[in-house]
């Protein structure tokens, strides 16, 4: 397992997405998969940086670990206040341009686009994990 | 990111290389709400276009909606990558996409 604590800012999304694909691109992970797995991670973080803090200061570590099978899952901790992303409401996607509204959609795209989503509030933290087999 | 726009009369094509994610989507969002007077077609090119997130898709989405009003959009040479990210939140149904 690997991990990378940096103050939870969105300027540092580039450091967090660099060192995730690093570890996804030395397990041969396909393209697809790496995308997907990079747009939960970025829309996770800038969740996190955005409304964890209230606007103040604080960490937030990042942990991805490939196991056997090329399961991978990759967590998120912070220790803001207690929130969990996952209980918004999922958005109509069926909707035409017109009618649809503009964002919404990052949580839901997380939640389609991996295995598993799990948001537990433990030991004073916020811990979100994300996990898909990277395998075709 | 780099941002590349031509012109032919009314038409627009932009052409995308890099990221569109949380960082450098406001940068498009900028460029192209000063872009589109008079501008009846709108052509994307996704050809160098290496990676993009929901607050890129933010972006492409608020396009669909002005040109709806004023002409047409599609949105070309889009990699299996992205196109899978279009599917999964629906906007493979919503955009023309060549």
């Amino acid at each position: 397992m690997k991990e990378l604590t940096v103050d939870a800012k969105v300027e540092n999304l580039d450091e967090v997405l660099a060192f995730l694909r690093e570890e996804l691109e030395a397990h041969d992970c396909p393209p697809a998969k790496e995308m997907q797995m990079e747009v939960a991670a970025e829309e996770l973080f800038v969740n996190v940086a955005n409304y964890a803090y209230d606007g103040g200061d604080g960490k937030i570590t990042v942990s991805i670990d490939v196991a056997e099978g090329n399961s991978c899952e990759i967590s998120f901790k912070d220790s803001g206040a207690p929130f969990d992303p996952l209980a918004k409401e999922d958005p109509d996607v069926t909707l035409s341009a017109e009618e649809r509204p503009i964002g919404g959609l990052g949580i839901y795209m997380v939640k389609k686009s991996m295995d598993a989503v799990e948001y537990e509030y433990r030991n004073g933290q916020n811990v979100l994990l994300i996990r898909k087999i990277l395998s075709k | 990111m780099t941002i590349n726009k031509t012109k032919n009369g009314d038409a627009m094509t932009v052409a995308l290389e890099g990221r569109l994610d949380t960082t450098t989507a406001p940068e498009l969002d900028a460029d192209m709400k000063g872009s589109l007077e008079g501008v009846k077609e709108l052509i994307f090119d996704f050809a160098n276009l290496e990676y993009i997130s929901s607050a890129g898709l933010r972006v492409i989405l608020a396009n669909q909606k002005a040109m709806s009003k004023q002409g047409s959009m599609k949105v070309v040479n889009v990699s299996a990558e992205i196109m899978e990210i279009f599917s999964v939140t629906g906007f493979s149904d919503i955009l023309t996409i060549e």
